[in-house]
């Protein structure tokens, strides 16, 4: 365990990689809820096939947190045997899937966003962290693409679908800020040329998402003071249930190997 | 994943058959089918032809979409993210399967909204295995191991069918299938391996999915009496029956190697027959389920249905953006 | 609403380059980039494919299966456009 690390790991190193992982962790577990239940087959395809990305980077990631850590922790016992404040995602990973301009927003949302980390991260001093960001980097581009698109039609679409998308807008536009905040982490983490702080990625990320929501219709959402804490481990009322779901399993059965 | 046998009684198509009207053709098409050639979509075929396709290929393609729900009842609890990506891929599959099948029915002059009605209002049926319920992990794995191992005896055989689309389709479902009962016995082999809790769940649910399995291959070949014309037409190639026993003897010594014990008595070696005999299928519990009184028949149909309703909307909006980008090309132009 | 069904386009695959793109079965899409995206996820998701071909199945043109006669019998008789229609000697019948 460990052994294969090549810089000294600090405390903010391990976060941010948890952080990434668990981001695409509760992500791609929200996105595989759609599976056998999207509007049109094609779509459920779709769903499926970014949702497995999502989990494939999810894993790549805690394992490699893992060995960060050094304490023998494997991709399965942090994903599956974390109590729910140490989940390090941004919330708006966690939110649910009112309905499907809920998923698809939020998928553009984070996924534009990922789009700009990865790139970011293609650069990391952390090799493996450079490896797998050029994998995710590929399927990033796709999401962003492929939910764009989506947003677009939903935004210019019917009344209903333009009402619909703007409605999941204003819901999810607020939990944007989280992805921006400024913080310690970051800052240890930017130094050390391991990854960029997400704040300064806030005015590249709208530079891309903003033209699509105006192809889309959609209006964007004032700033708001809100905040919430999703990456410093205070989650919403969602997050509960959805890992009393995803973890039951493990939990129930301590020591079984599947 | 697949199918039962197709063929259930009190299905067969309406469709008179051609051969007054259409003489010529139907000798033609008669002296393809006997020579082992491959009707392709545009050619002529006799209407009870292409109505009793439509129906088989549809009533595939909705088993693959109902069959997404059993196994999609676990995504989101799989106990390991390897088990959770494996089962995400395989419950995909599913609907893959049933999207190249759909495609494969829409060649014969049907749409997939009209067969997705038909479904969706009761009048289409879906294989009875999917009314069961998946009620541990292990379901998973057996559903993997036998319903799918089931399904594949049934499918490869219509990789050679008389028509076209549907065979290539079915090329197509077969390459990926065998992953499905692969990764099944896989995650069955790890948990047999694992704690007595673990093996109780895989003896529990091969005690409940062993038998519907059996019947996944539909009645007895006396019982069946849609069989000799699809037979004839080079759509089944291989009757229920024999598909069955080929079934059983595969998998008895699959069972064996996994250390469990299917749930029949009287499954013994048969030295004279050089197969294993098993005991008698309750076959009302087969029509029952058939005849919408299993388990899970009315939240299957009903998740469909939500899935689709709530999806009406989005398929609306698509169209509408479309429709409006079209015009502002065209005003553009 | 009135109600409308998606489109449906058929969708060509090249499973690598120096093949020609294949015909492997249809998807339903709005539009183009919305079909192409859905063909690679229906399609390639086990690396059949490194480019994709979508095409209106309404602007498919076919030939008639009843003018099969016509259109193809005729070149029954060119046995001479075979390669195997002419006997060389042995020593040079590689060519």
């Amino acid at each position: 365990m460990g052994a294969q690390m090549t810089m000294q790991t600090t405390p903010e190193h391990l976060e941010y990689v948890l952080r990434l992982g668990d981001a695409a962790l509760i992500h791609g577990q929200r996105l595989s809820e759609w599976c056998g239940h999207a509007p049109v087959l094609e779509e459920d395809m779709a769903m499926a096939n970014m949702a497995l990305d999502l989990i494939g980077q999810a894993r790549l990631l805690l394992t490699h947190a893992g060995k960060l850590e050094g304490q023998g922790r494997d991709e399965d016992a942090l994903a599956f045997l974390r109590h729910e404040g140490q989940y390090r995602n941004p919330t708006l990973c966690e939110m649910p899937n009112t309905d499907f301009a809920h998923t698809i927003v939020k998928a553009f949302l984070l996924g534009s966003f990922n789009l700009l980390l990865w790139e970011r991260l293609g650069g990391s001093g952390d090799a493996e962290l450079a490896a797998i960001a050029a994998k995710s980097l590929k399927e990033a581009r796709y999401h962003a693409e492929h939910t764009g698109d989506w947003v677009i039609r939903l935004g210019d679409g019917t009344e209903e679908s333009h009402r619909r998308a703007q409605a999941a807008l204003d819901v999810l536009w607020p939990y944007t800020n989280e992805l921006f905040a400024p913080n310690a982490t970051d800052d240890a983490v930017s130094a050390a040329g391991i990854g960029p702080a997400w704040a300064e990625l806030a005015a590249e990320w709208e530079a891309a998402v903003l033209p699509v929501l105006k192809a889309a219709t959609l209006t964007v959402p004032a700033r708001t003071p809100f905040q919430s804490y999703g990456k410093f481990g205070r989650h919403s009322e969602y997050m509960g249930h959805l890992l009393a779901h995803m973890q039951h399993l493990p939990r129930s059965f301590p020591g079984a190997t599947w | 994943m697949y199918t039962q046998a197709l063929d259930i009684p009190g299905q067969q198509p309406k469709g008179k058959p051609d051969a007054v009207e259409n003489a010529a053709y139907q000798a033609e098409f008669d002296a393809r089918i006997d020579a082992g050639a491959t009707i392709e979509a545009k050619d002529w075929m006799p209407e009870a032809y292409r109505k009793t396709l439509i129906r088989q290929i549809s009533q595939h393609a909705h088993s693959e979409i109902v069959g997404m729900l059993p196994e999609g009842n676990w995504i989101s609890r799989a106990p390991s993210l390897k088990r959770k990506a494996i089962l995400l891929a395989k419950v995909q599959d599913e609907g893959g399967h049933g999207l190249y099948l759909y495609a494969a029915a829409e060649t014969l002059g049907v749409s997939r909204d009209e067969l997705t009605e038909a479904l969706l209002s009761g009048k289409a049926k879906y294989s009875s295995i999917f009314n069961y319920p998946t009620l541990n992990w292990a379901d998973v794995g057996v559903i993997g191991w036998l319903v799918d191992g089931a399904a594949i005896m049934n499918q490869i055989p219509l990789c050679k069918c008389s028509y076209g689309p549907y065979a290539r389709a079915m090329v197509r479902v077969c390459k990926e299938e065998s992953f499905h009962q692969r990764q099944g016995y896989d995650a069955l082999l790890a948990m047999m391996g694992g704690t007595e809790a673990q093996r109780e769940m895989v003896q529990d649910a091969v005690n409940r999915w062993w038998w519907p399995s059996l019947m996944m291959f539909g009645p007895h070949d006396a019982d069946s009496p849609n069989s000799g014309q699809s037979m004839r037409w080079g759509i089944k190639r291989i009757s229920n029956d024999d598909l069955r026993q080929k079934f059983v003897d595969a998998t008895v010594p699959q069972a064996e190697v996994l250390g469990v014990t299917l749930p029949d008595p009287d499954l013994t070696w048969n030295e004279d027959r050089g197969h294993y005999d098993f005991g008698t299928i309750d076959w009302d519990e087969f029509w029952n389920v058939v005849n919408g009184h299993g388990q899970c028949n009315v939240d299957r149909l009903a998740t469909r249905v939500k899935a689709w309703e709530d999806g009406a909307w989005v398929r609306e909006a698509a169209i509408a953006h479309a429709e409006k980008q079209a015009a502002r090309e065209k005003a553009a132009a | 609403m009135e109600r409308k069904e998606w489109p449906l386009w058929e969708i060509f695959v090249r499973s690598k380059n120096g093949l020609d793109h294949k015909h492997c079965g249809s998807v339903h899409a709005t539009d183009a980039r919305m079909a192409l995206q859905v063909a690679r996820d229906v399609y390639t998701r086990r690396q059949e494919g490194v480019s994709i071909w979508a095409v209106k199945a309404s602007d498919i043109v076919a030939s008639d299966p009843d003018a099969k006669p016509e259109l193809f019998d005729p070149a029954e008789d060119k046995i001479y456009r075979h390669p195997t229609f002419y006997k060389l000697p042995d020593e040079v019948d590689h060519m």
